[in-house]
């Protein structure tokens, strides 16, 4: 990941035969997915399913055991690869660095690569924070601020590498419903502005149908199926059925008691 | 401990290479450097005073019977020197800093920070090892030279106040300037910069291994300190056995 080009547009991303096991146990079970450039691609599935060590695969923190990743057509971890694009990850719990304070958190790429002069990196903070309404905390510690703040500065963090690649883990859980609209607003129009390439894994039914060009359903390390959100939500598997529709019903509830 | 000697080579290797980045750290190492001694310099100063004393308390009484007290001095002076400082200043900032280290680095890793680093294309051995090896291997050996100070004034002290042993302060200085050399002060500063070596590799590969959770740090932080304190012991006897035949 450099900022050797200045323009911002998005790649796209093949996964092949993509397998992974920890101690023994199968996590991954050959994961084939093909995600265009521009596209907002949703990986939804139950918990345990492989959501999110797929997602650190793409971003190259796990080395899988078979199978490659492709990004703008080069290998994932080859030599130089990371030269020929820009790729952020959002995680779930923002992980934001608590040492450093909420301004140097977001400007840590620039400043860590020298890309730019203190002065411009300070303005490009300020300009991001306000972009993601959070205008003014700087100088705060990430230890000061809520979970939602803590998740919009991850994304301001994300924001100043310019990424061709967006990952985000979980983005709206643990938020109110207006912050989660402020960050599916906010996806949405890097989309429209800058054609990035987003993953999205999530749980949030209303911010996978309400953003995705595409959604994958994952269960037990499987992809189940790949389709337009009206596909999925029309298709006939029971698991995808179940997982969608599931709700609580206070009826039965109040019957058993 | 053992099995994860060869991988802490290679990870002390690793950072040896990123030793030319140092000085765009010099932030980084400044802030560790201003811990290290903020964290440990009164403790120092009073176990160096008790440790110099205790030496000549233990020792003094014995010579003076055999008409050695003349000697006093220089059996403080080595010992604070070659073995004890370096030593006991290596097994203070195992437990007050190593720990710190360990536990600093293994939350990173637990939530997620040094995955964030990664994706940024931030290496964490140049970002997060770096700089606090540089600052423990030098702040270890000015550590040092402090403690063998203090300890001698500690020593002195008991010699002149205690009156089993009634030396006075310039029979003991004036006996330590006698028998320590250049040589032996080196050889202690050379022994600590080697602990502090081990103290800053064990306690960032630990911190790096973490998983697990708040359980997973504090296990770290013990594997830390003890995996350094058992490598500092055995090392001290393989290097003075070396720097004794130098």
């Amino acid at each position: 990941m450099t900022a050797s080009s200045p323009t911002q547009y998005g790649v796209d991303v093949q996964v092949r035969g993509l397998q992974k096991s920890y101690a023994g146990q199968p996590v991954l079970q050959g994961i084939d997915l093909e995600v265009a450039a521009g596209e907002i691609f949703v990986i939804m599935g139950p918990s345990g399913s492989g959501k999110s060590v797929l997602l650190k695969h793409i971003a190259g923190l796990e080395t899988p055991d078979a199978g490659e990743i492709l990004i703008a057509g080069h290998p994932i971890k080859s030599a130089g690869s990371l030269n020929h694009y820009r790729l952020a990850m959002v995680f779930q719990s923002g992980a934001l660095l608590n040492s450093l304070s909420v301004g140097e958190n977001v400007g840590l790429y620039l400043s860590e690569h020298r890309i730019k002069p203190q002065a411009e990196i300070d303005r490009i903070v300020k300009q991001t924070l306000e972009q993601v309404g959070l205008k003014g905390i700087e100088n705060r510690n990430p230890a000061e601020i809520s979970g939602g703040m803590k998740k919009r500065v991850a994304i301001a963090r994300a924001l100043v590498t310019e990424p061709q690649l967006i990952l985000y883990d979980e983005p709206t859980s643990e938020l109110d419903p207006l912050i989660a609209v402020t960050i599916t607003e906010e996806i949405l129009r890097l989309k429209r502005q800058f054609s990035v390439t987003s993953m999205i894994v999530t749980h949030d039914r209303s911010l996978a149908f309400g953003v995705a060009d595409r959604i994958a359903m994952i269960s037990d390390g499987r992809i189940l199926f790949v389709g337009l959100p009206g596909e999925v939500k029309a298709n006939p598997n029971p698991m995808i059925q179940k997982f969608l529709t599931a709700k609580f019903d206070q009826e039965k509830e109040r019957k058993t008691i | 401990m053992f099995e994860n000697l060869g991988e802490m080579l290679i990870f002390f290797w690793r950072t040896v290479k990123m030793l030319p980045q140092v000085w765009r750290q010099r932030r980084k190492v400044m802030d560790q450097l201003f811990e290290i001694g903020n964290a440990s310099l009164l403790m120092a100063c009073v176990l160096s005073l008790f440790i110099g004393g205790v030496l000549a308390l233990q020792t003094g009484p014995v010579l003076v019977d055999r008409g050695l007290s003349s000697v006093i001095g220089g059996i403080v002076g080595l010992s604070m020197c070659k073995e004890l400082a370096p030593v006991m200043m290596a097994v203070l900032i195992a437990g007050r800093i190593g720990s710190a280290m360990a536990a600093e680095i293994g939350s990173m890793q637990v939530y997620q920070e040094i995955d964030a680093l990664r994706t940024m294309n931030i290496d964490p051995i140049s970002y997060l090892v770096l700089p606090r090896l540089v600052a423990i291997s030098s702040a270890l050996p000015l550590l040092v030279i402090f403690s063998i100070l203090v300890g001698w004034i500690g020593g002195a002290l008991v010699c002149v106040y205690n009156h089993n042993i009634g030396v006075s302060f310039h029979s003991y200085f004036a006996n330590l300037r006698q028998t320590v050399e250049l040589g032996d002060f080196i050889n202690g500063l050379f022994k600590s910069w080697v602990f502090a070596v081990v103290i800053g590799i064990v306690s960032c590969h630990q911190g790096l291994l973490t998983a697990g959770g708040p359980r997973g740090i504090g296990l770290s932080v013990t594997k830390a300190v003890v995996n350094s304190l058992v490598l500092i012991l055995i090392l001290d006897y393989f290097l003075t056995r070396v720097l004794i035949s130098i």
